[in-house]
């Protein structure tokens, strides 16, 4: 029994709020909204030049998408999502796990260039927040222009939701967005997204 | 709340962003070279004018990257933002 | 039915009564009335006491310029003071008192100050409390501070919901008057973003007063148009009860929205949001303030504004009083005369200052059967909680005197109108520049430094028709500003005008005796109690600057920011330096426009939510064991873990000890991780840190210190190379973020050309340090596969391996001097492995210890802690560590101020060791050390502890600190005066225990 406790299990990733929900799903509601924890994806972290073709080329193969280089766009390929964080920087989310083979890939394709693949699984938790006012709850703690004309499904940012830095990025017309906070202000940002939405209740 | 354009990631505001100081001192070459009093100069000496001032920001809740901002100290009107890691000193506006 | 309240008429809604209380008693009032409408329907003026005589004071304008009906509202956690009567709108079962009256607003005290009003004159705090000095903060103040109480502070937590709100627009309307309404239809119709923000409950602005019809309806009716237009629009937002209170760089603006405060305290939902508004374009129309004149006793109750006892009459239904007289230098209050006069006030007379009123306005009054006597004044006022009647005296041909026959009039009111005074507040905090205007009598706009236009009444466009055509105007413009195309030009609404005859400036009124003179008083600021005399005082003792003027009469401040008064205030000044207006200049407004709540301002911001708390993945287990906890930085980490209710010193004793004869084990997460790759990543290193690096083997770690180019610490930690050109580097927990932007700021500024590129790890791994000598029999048993012999795994070298399941790093580094492991996974496995390494740690007696046993223990060893034995003035070599730094490198940050003179200086303080003679005590860090024994105050201060602790592992207090020559002292006694007693402590080397390392093998 002992010896079983001892070794814990690979494949299981805890979510960044198993302290507030413990054993239970990450998930609340308040009238038309819904914030939910999903689980932790795979996040690898990109560096490398975008105007070196060959760097843009061997992304673009092993990932199946296009490199996102305007500012604050979104790229979907296949299983994954690859965000704008820099002029020189992404962030690729994968499928839970997905993350190592993918990366593998990566340092493949880009063997001889100046680059870095960094596995950053466990920086951020990812929460969506879902429903007509959701726009209206960012724009308690955000001072981002949030409107349709300005930033749309398939967009993103680095920014701050009250004093938590998050990435942003709206995942649908509901709208639909993805808040990726630091795993450690998970705790934070989520109780100060439940308390804006109180008043949608 | 000044709304600065980050050359990268647009208009946000200030709050996103760390102060780095006057532009355009570079780190001198081959600091071994320099007089005490040349090297107190790079360390401690700054123009502080009133009206254009050249000076340095990062972006650091966004895209982390450093870029320069030309600033009015007395109205804070902001009249470019530009990068470069050492850009040629030009006639502000 | 009231007693002052007419039948009919009005905007209030009869068939809704509405029961309040005001100092005790209950009133009834009516759905749509402000307290102080209500309270005068009822007949009440006296509201309050003046600041310093503590005069009876009434209320004397209907809007956010009221200098004298503040009030306070509720009691417990609703309690709110320093609110105008006028603004407050009134809900059932509201409670409101006065403020400045004890024991009660009838009988006060302190009017007794009336008679010792010599005592009072301008700058009394600094004439009259100086001396003697020690009296000041023992009798003088608390005296004051009851007499002139201003409010009481709530002293219960507020249990309302406060919000904040950040908002975007092409054209923000400051004010839903004519001007305002007209600039946002037209923004609205081109397309714009808009978003329009009036104080008041209703839109309109001066229109809910007006009786004259706009484009052939009545003007309220043209409102309720308007709104509903402008509300059709998506794209505009309009929030009525909102104050456009603050005007700040980049056109950033604040507004206050009260969202529930008509409907009564505690309704849920949110009270009171904060907006942050970026607009591209303002268009500011927030009309304009009436002023007083200023004459005789002009502060009795019962003397209100002539603009306000027309709003009272033609908005809210109730008459000011039954018999009045209106006193004024502009047309204006024939308006309010005629209306007045209408709606069942007698009005014996219209006293105009102006020699002759032939003008169309006058001939209008006339026609409605109105007595003007022109070229007269009020020179004297009878009565003191209530105006009973006023003296007229005709007026000198150069205004400076009265004379003449005196007329006595009986009245209960008088409307008074010194003309008006636009409200360019939010211009002028925006950095814009006024004018005086000579013709209207008022400061205008002049110049625009943001990108903002003023239209209507603040812009001294003082009649309707100018009002509509400037805010279309300026709408339109708005709109083409930011790139959108005016719609189509429509006619301007059709309005009545009636010509004005010009405003006659008479900025001081004479009275019977001269000002300053007998017992009258001239009053200019009511709030502050600040008379014409004043004033002339001052100037006279040399206050020739408006700025000073203020500060030293106090006029101007408060509640009220001098809305209705500091105009004539520098009027006065003017006059009497024999300098004109501009060129005295006039003061800066400053946010906000009105008094804002503490808890709007706060907003969510409260409770758990007033700052982040930073948890690892493993602090769920720290909460359950009962640790208590540290803040560094934003982070929440374990402080000690007490047992069976264990003191600190208890439970760090038993840490302590566990780690040095057992196992301990600390969550070391929070600190600093950045990934590091790139050919140059060694390169970089050697540039950023004062020691060597390329020839770090793969697998190897390396302590280092990080420099600013002046040469003090900035920073330290322990940095792996885990391929040839990619290294792993921590740093301390609060510096994490402010290494990673100065390492970026050097490689995109100062070495573009290496090609390095950083990551952030931090949050990625989570980390379990283990440490003692059974350290590595439990590591052991977590790992069988790692071979973890010394010869294996050597100190400072890194393993990757496969602890309790999971994929893990391990460094064999240690902080405590102990044989140490730091077990890293990825944070989403960090409990898991938390609980796997006490599931096998339990027959080791693994203990877990808190940052307090890690400071103690590392203190024992000697090792720094950046920030607490480091303040940005200690370089390495002041910490007694010339080996960290190389002097075989060309170059590296700070390396060249080393040679500085005042940083190569010998005797610079520098870091020893100290033992106290008496083992028991233990030394306060941040204590001073001085060489004398016993020297009294002042005296020659060597330099301060920076660590210290009980050590339980020696038996015997230990400390660090930084003082002068510290090297040189060595095996000589300090003293630490500690006011109490005086402590003898031998210099040492900071190093305590196990000075030769042999422990960190195991």
């Amino acid at each position: 029994m002992a010896d079983a406790m001892m070794t814990a299990d690979a494949g299981e990733r805890a979510g960044a709020l198993s302290r507030l929900f413990q054993g239970g799903e990450a998930s609340t509601t308040a009238g038309p909204l819904t914030l939910s924890e999903m689980p932790v994806p795979g996040q690898i972290n990109l560096r490398g030049n975008p105007s070196d073709a060959a760097f843009a080329e061997a992304v673009a193969k092993v990932l199946g998408c296009r490199l996102p280089v305007a500012a604050n766009t979104v790229e979907k390929g296949g299983d994954f999502s690859l965000l704008w964080l820099g002029p020189d920087e992404w962030l690729v989310l994968t499928a839970p796990g997905a993350e190592a083979e993918l990366s593998a890939g990566l340092v493949e394709a880009l063997a001889g260039q100046h680059f870095a693949i960094t596995d950053v699984t466990g920086n951020r938790a990812l929460f969506r927040l879902s429903g007509t006012p959701a726009r209206e709850v960012l724009a308690k703690g955000c001072s981002l222009d949030l409107h349709p004309s300005r930033f749309a499904t398939g967009q993103c940012a680095q920014t701050l939701l009250a004093r938590s830095g998050i990435i942003l990025s709206q995942v649908d017309d509901a709208p639909s967005y993805d808040i990726l906070p630091r795993r450690s202000f998970a705790e934070y940002t989520w109780r100060w997204l439940e308390d804006a939405m109180a008043e949608y209740r | 709340m000044l709304l600065i354009e980050c050359p990268w990631c647009g208009p946000r505001d200030e709050i996103e962003f760390a102060y780095g100081g006057e532009a355009h001192i570079a780190r001198p070459a081959d600091p071994s070279k320099l007089s005490d009093a040349e090297w107190a100069e790079f360390l401690f000496f700054r123009s502080n004018p009133k009206g254009a001032h050249r000076e340095r920001w990062v972006h650091a809740a966004g895209c982390r990257r450093w870029f320069n901002v030309e600033r009015d100290t007395v109205s804070y009107r902001i009249s470019r933002v530009y990068t470069g890691a050492c850009e040629p000193v030009g006639e502000g506006q | 039915m009231a007693e002052f309240r007419n039948s009919s008429g009005g905007r209030i809604d009869r068939a809704r009564p509405l029961t309040f209380r005001f100092n005790g008693k209950r009133y009834q009032g009516f759905s749509g009335d402000t307290l102080a409408s209500a309270l005068l329907a009822n007949g009440v003026h006296l509201v309050g006491r003046s600041f310093k005589y503590h005069r009876p004071r009434g209320i004397v304008t209907a809007g956010a310029e009221e200098p004298n009906a503040l009030v306070q509202l509720e009691t417990g956690g609703y309690f709110e003071p320093n609110l105008r009567a006028t603004q407050v709108e009134l809900y059932d079962g509201l409670t409101a008192s006065s403020q400045n009256a004890w024991p009660s607003v009838d009988f006060d005290i302190g009017a007794i100050n009336g008679f010792f009003s010599k005592l009072f004159v301008a700058g009394f705090y600094y004439k009259t409390f100086m001396h003697p000095r020690s009296f000041w903060m023992r009798v003088y103040e608390p005296i004051i501070r009851r007499a002139a109480a201003g409010a009481r502070a709530p002293s219960e937590a507020d249990p309302d919901t406060y919000d904040k709100m950040h908002a975007h627009c092409d054209v923000l309307v400051a004010g839903a008057g004519p001007a305002g309404l007209m600039a946002a239809l037209e923004a609205a119709k081109a397309g714009a973003r808009v978003i329009v923000a009036d104080e008041q409950a209703e839109f309109g602005g001066s229109l809910l007063g007006e009786t004259s019809g706009i484009d052939g309806i009545p003007a309220a009716q043209w409102v309720e148009k308007m709104r509903a237009d402008l509300a059709a629009f998506p794209e505009v937002r309009l929030l009525p009860r909102t104050t456009v209170t603050g005007y700040y760089d980049h056109n950033y603006l604040i507004m206050a929205e009260r969202k529930t405060d008509h409907l009564g305290r505690g309704m849920g939902g949110v009270r009171q949001r904060l907006w942050k508004v970026r607009a591209k374009r303002v268009v500011l129309a927030t009309g304009a303030h009436e002023r007083p004149l200023v004459f005789a006793d002009n502060d009795r109750p019962g003397i209100m504004l002539a603009g306000a006892a027309r709003a009272y009459v033609n908005r809210y239904g109730v008459k000011p009083g039954n018999t009045g007289v209106v006193f004024t230098n502009n047309d204006s209050a024939y308006e309010a005369a005629i209306d007045l006069a209408k709606t069942g006030c007698r009005i014996e007379a219209i006293i105009d200052v102006r020699p002759q009123a032939t003008g169309a306005m006058a001939q209008k009054a006339r026609a409605a059967g109105l007595r003007i006597i022109c070229g007269a004044a009020i020179a004297g006022v009878e009565g003191a909680k209530r105006v009973k009647a006023v003296e007229i005296a005709p007026l000198s041909s150069d205004g400076e005197t009265v004379g003449g026959p005196v007329k006595r009039i009986e009245c209960d009111f008088v409307a008074v109108s010194g003309g008006w005074t636009p409200a360019v507040h939010l211009l002028s905090q925006s950095g814009g520049k006024l004018r005086f205007d000579e013709a209207k009598a008022c400061f205008v706009p002049n110049v625009s430094v943001q990108a903002e236009t003023s239209a209507g009444a603040c812009n001294g466009t003082l009649f309707l028709e100018g009002a509509l055509e400037e805010g279309a105007k300026a709408g339109r413009a708005a709109v083409e500003a930011v790139g959108l195309m005016p719609a189509q030009e429509s006619a301007l609404p059709k309005v009545e005008t009636v010509e004005a005859a010009p405003i006659h400036a008479l900025w001081i009124v004479p009275g019977k005796k001269p000002v300053g003179h007998g017992k009258a008083k001239h009053f200019v600021d009511a709030q502050n109690d600040v008379t014409a005399a004043d004033i002339m005082l001052a100037s006279r003792e040399g206050y020739r600057s408006v700025e000073h003027l203020k500060r030293y009469t106090t006029t101007g401040m408060g509640t009220d920011q001098g809305k209705t008064s500091n105009v004539n205030a520098l009027a006065i000044l003017s006059r009497t330096l024999s300098s004109p207006i501009p060129s005295v200049g006039t003061t800066t407004f400053r946010p906000p426009y009105t008094p804002v709540t503490y808890g709007t301002l706060a907003g969510r911001d409260v409770g758990e939510l007033s700052d982040v708390a930073r948890v690892t993945p493993m602090h769920g287990w720290h909460v359950a064991r009962g640790a208590v906890f540290e803040d560094v930085g934003q982070w929440k980490r374990p402080w000690y873990y007490p047992k069976d209710g264990e003191s600190l010193r208890e439970a760090v004793n038993r840490e302590c000890l566990a780690v040095r004869n057992g196992v301990g084990i600390l969550d070391a997460s929070t600190l600093g991780k950045i990934d590091i790759q790139g050919p140059d990543a060694a390169e970089f290193l050697n540039r950023v840190y004062t020691n060597a690096w390329s020839k770090l083997g793969i697998g190897r770690c390396r302590y280092g210190i990080m420099c600013k180019e002046d040469g003090m610490v900035f920073d330290d930690g322990v940095t792996t190379r885990l391929g040839e050109n990619h290294f792993l580097m921590t740093t301390t927990t609060g510096n994490a973020a402010a290494v990673l932007d100065r390492l970026e700021d050097y490689l995109q500024t100062e070495w573009p050309d290496l090609k390095v590129y950083l990551t952030s790890v931090t949050e990625h791994w989570a980390t379990a340090s283990i440490a003692g000598p059974k350290a590595r029999e439990l590591v052991g048993e977590l790992a069988p596969d790692l071979d973890l012999s010394n010869d294996a795994f050597p100190f400072m070298s890194m393993k990757e391996a496969t602890v309790a399941g999971l994929a893990a790093r391990i460094y064999r580094i240690s902080f405590t001097g102990e044989l140490s492991y730091e077990i890293n996974v990825p944070a989403y496995q960090g409990m898991a492995l938390w609980e796997a390494i006490f599931a096998a740690g339990e027959t080791h007696g693994l203990t877990p210890y808190g940052t307090e046993t890690m400071h103690v223990l590392r203190a024992e060893k000697g090792f720094i802690i950046v920030g607490q034995e480091t303040d940005g003035t200690v370089t390495p070599f002041d910490l007694g560590m010339d080996w960290i730094v190389s002097t075989k490198k060309p170059d590296f940050v700070g390396k060249r101020s080393f040679s500085r003179p005042d940083t190569a200086r010998t005797d610079r303080k520098q870091l020893v060791g100290l033992l106290t003679e008496d083992p028991e005590e233990v030394l306060p860090e941040g204590a001073q050390i001085t060489a004398d024994a016993d020297g009294t105050p002042p005296m020659p201060m060597l330099g301060h502890v920076t660590s210290s602790y009980w050590s339980a592992t020696l038996g015997r207090s230990i400390a660090m600190a930084l003082i002068a020559d510290g090297g040189n002292r060595q095996d000589t006694t300090v003293h630490a005066p500690l006011g109490v007693k005086t402590l003898a402590c031998k210099v040492v080397k900071p190093v305590f225990f196990d000075s030769e390392g042999a422990r960190l093998n195991g």
